[in-house]
């Protein structure tokens, strides 16, 4: 697919997702230029991490888009690494538009939403910066920006979507690292493509896609070579939501001990005087 | 160096080097071994073991200090509104409970104000109204605010009508009404905000989801009884009682907390955040349970022990919810928890890092 196309022939209702291929990433930042180009978002400063040539540091309001550079111990190269060098892999790290998402059930005012091309999309017109959504993300992604008050997070293009295009920063992917396409065939996709690397003799290749998390699954999907660890992936997210029966059980417990306690003191200690 | 002259041996080496790097790039062009290590080296890498250069996953929590804030005035508010409206219906003690019911629904309002204060765009304050959500603790507790404010306002409008009217229909309706929302609404008022932080992805808040409901409860009504007492409610056995209950809660809940050896609940054990957290355990636990067991023996200096443990108990809140709200923040940047990296894997890498160096 030399050239991307205009037309995704993706119609709303068809679940869609990225394959974010880190084997194929060349670290060249063209997908957080076109994130923040299309979407209109202001830019972060001319920051020096000092930790990497990493110098986005992480997703959050104003980055959509983040290009992890891991720089590996120093290990005999495959893949065109030599011995002497460390290894250095890339991976554009976005928004996991996870199966059930943190974010969208901590969300008050509805503002978070599920689209119909089962991405979570937030609403700014709606939210009202109460940052719930922050602590609820198990991934970092979503922040509040304090400037403007409200959250924000990527949005799967879904402007783009809508008109039958790939979002931004697949589009602009110079080595298609970056996929986008429908959630089934991707996932297809990546298991053939993790047959030929391991086929090449890259045997710690593997697929991110928590399906036996809480979070059932992304729409994100990446391949990536070693531990998700390293690229700062959980490898057990969990939706924080499954704790709150456990929450609501101990507040109804202590509430039974105040109202007992309230109750006996004033029926025989609670004459006046 | 300043210890150059006491370690000659050190300092030739040293010397030496430099000769060696002179004579290495005379004769090259371009010297190959490393030579100093830059400071703070070995810099993080991207490890298994180590994570993406030790960079925290999680975002930190971006409330305003108006939230903890929050905290403390809804937690005595919702068990000032059950004081009040138990107090008269089962004990006869109808100034403390009036005083209860003023104070409740004074602290709704502040609760309100203080909610929406820290929004982002505190003119939207109502979509938090648009939905109601049972998996979403903020939502919940956004609509059992607005119902406890409403009925702690109808309770106080009954009181005011009461001065004004003798027996009237509408003033009983509004007490009735007032009393059913207060005491049903003001349980999960009191300590649903335990619940609030607990259910979320910062290790050291979600490590105590069981535990916090029951601590922001016990010491909301803790408070409650304190703030009743400098209202003048010093004499009430009633208020003492609920006090000591709380008291001996909160002393349990901070055992319990001494007690877990979990490494994601190291911010409310150490640095500035824990010391805030153990003092809050000090001050709304023994120390007013202390106080007040003493208030029973004491004839004449009743007063003034209850009023210490009432002044206790209420910082003691204060202190509790300002120290789990910062250590949720140091929590954030916990980098290990979320990647399920543990202490011994940590302790295996700093063992291999002391060899290659």
């Amino acid at each position: 697919m030399s050239g991307a196309t205009d037309h995704t022939g993706i119609k709303p209702g068809e679940v869609t997702a990225f394959l974010t291929d880190s084997t194929l990433c060349i670290g060249c930042k063209a997908c957080e230029v076109a994130c923040k180009e299309w979407n209109g978002i202001s830019a972060d400063g001319f920051d020096f991490t000092g930790w990497s040539y990493d110098n986005t540091g992480a997703l959050g309001h104003s980055t959509w888009r983040h290009v992890k550079f891991v720089e590996g111990q120093i290990t005999p190269g495959v893949g065109g690494n030599s011995a002497q060098q460390v290894s250095w892999e890339f991976s554009s790290d976005v928004c996991k538009h996870c199966e059930v998402a943190g974010c969208l059930e901590a969300c008050p005012t509805g503002s978070l939403v599920r689209t119909e091309f089962g991405s979570v999309y937030l609403q700014p017109d709606i939210c009202n910066g109460c940052a719930y959504c922050v602590v609820a993300c198990p991934f970092g992604v979503v922040q509040k920006n304090e400037d403007d008050g409200r959250a924000f997070k990527c949005t799967f293009c879904t402007d783009r979507q809508k008109a039958g295009l790939m979002p931004a920063c697949a589009k602009a992917c110079p080595t298609e690292s970056i996929k986008f396409g429908r959630l089934d065939e991707l996932r297809l996709e990546a298991e053939g493509r993790l047959a030929t690397l391991q086929a090449r003799g890259m045997s710690d290749a593997q697929i991110y896609d928590p399906t036996d998390s809480s979070v059932k699954g992304l729409h994100a999907l990446f391949i990536i070579r070693g531990e998700p660890e390293t690229y700062n992936l959980p490898p057990e997210p969990e939706v924080p939501t499954v704790y709150l029966k456990e929450g609501w059980k101990s507040a109804a417990i202590e509430a039974v001990v105040m109202i007992s306690a309230v109750v006996t003191s004033f029926l025989f200690l609670g004459r006046k005087g | 160096m300043n210890d150059a002259g006491q370690n000659q041996p050190e300092f030739d080496i040293r010397e030496n080097r430099l000769d060696e790097i002179r004579r290495k790039a005379s004769e090259l062009g371009a010297v190959q071994q490393p030579g100093i290590r830059a400071a703070g080296s070995p810099l993080p890498k991207a490890s298994p073991q180590t994570g993406y250069y030790q960079q925290p996953l999680l975002k930190e929590p971006q409330w305003t200090p108006l939230v903890p804030l929050y905290f403390f005035v809804g937690g005595a508010s919702g068990s000032l509104g059950v004081i009040g409206s138990l107090a008269d219906l089962l004990g006869e003690d109808h100034d403390l409970a009036r005083k209860a019911r003023t104070m409740a629904t004074a602290g709704a309002a502040i609760s309100s104000v203080l909610l929406i204060a820290d929004l982002g765009r505190p003119s939207r304050f109502l979509n938090m109204l648009r939905v109601f959500k049972l998996q979403s603790a903020m939502s919940v507790g956004s609509w059992v605010l607005s119902g406890f404010a409403s009925s702690a306002a109808a309770s106080t409008l009954a009181d005011i009508l009461d001065t004004q009217v003798d027996g009237s229909f509408i003033s009983a309706f509004l007490r009735s009404v007032g009393r059913t929302g207060c005491t049903v609404l003001g349980m999960p008022f009191h300590n649903y905000t335990g619940v609030l932080i607990g259910a979320t992805v910062i290790p050291a808040w979600n490590n105590r989801i069981r535990s916090l409901p029951r601590e922001f409860g016990m010491s909301g009504l803790q408070s409650a009884v304190g703030l009743l007492e400098f209202a003048g409610e010093t004499e009430s056995g009633a208020l003492n009682a609920i006090g000591l209950v709380a008291a001996a809660f909160e002393t349990w809940e901070g055992l319990e907390l001494l007690r877990a050896r979990d490494p994601e609940l190291s911010p409310a054990k150490h640095g500035l955040t824990g010391a805030l957290i153990q003092t809050a355990g000090v001050l709304s636990g023994p120390l007013p349970l202390a106080l007040r067991i003493a208030s029973l023996f004491a004839g004449g200096r009743k007063r003034n022990l209850r009023q210490a443990a009432a002044l206790s108990g209420i910082i003691g809140s204060l202190c509790l919810r300002y120290g789990w709200v910062a250590a949720g923040r140091v929590s954030a940047r916990d980098w290990k928890t979320p990647l399920k990296i543990s202490a011994h894997e940590q302790l295996e890498l700093s063992a291999e890092l002391i060899e290659k160096y």
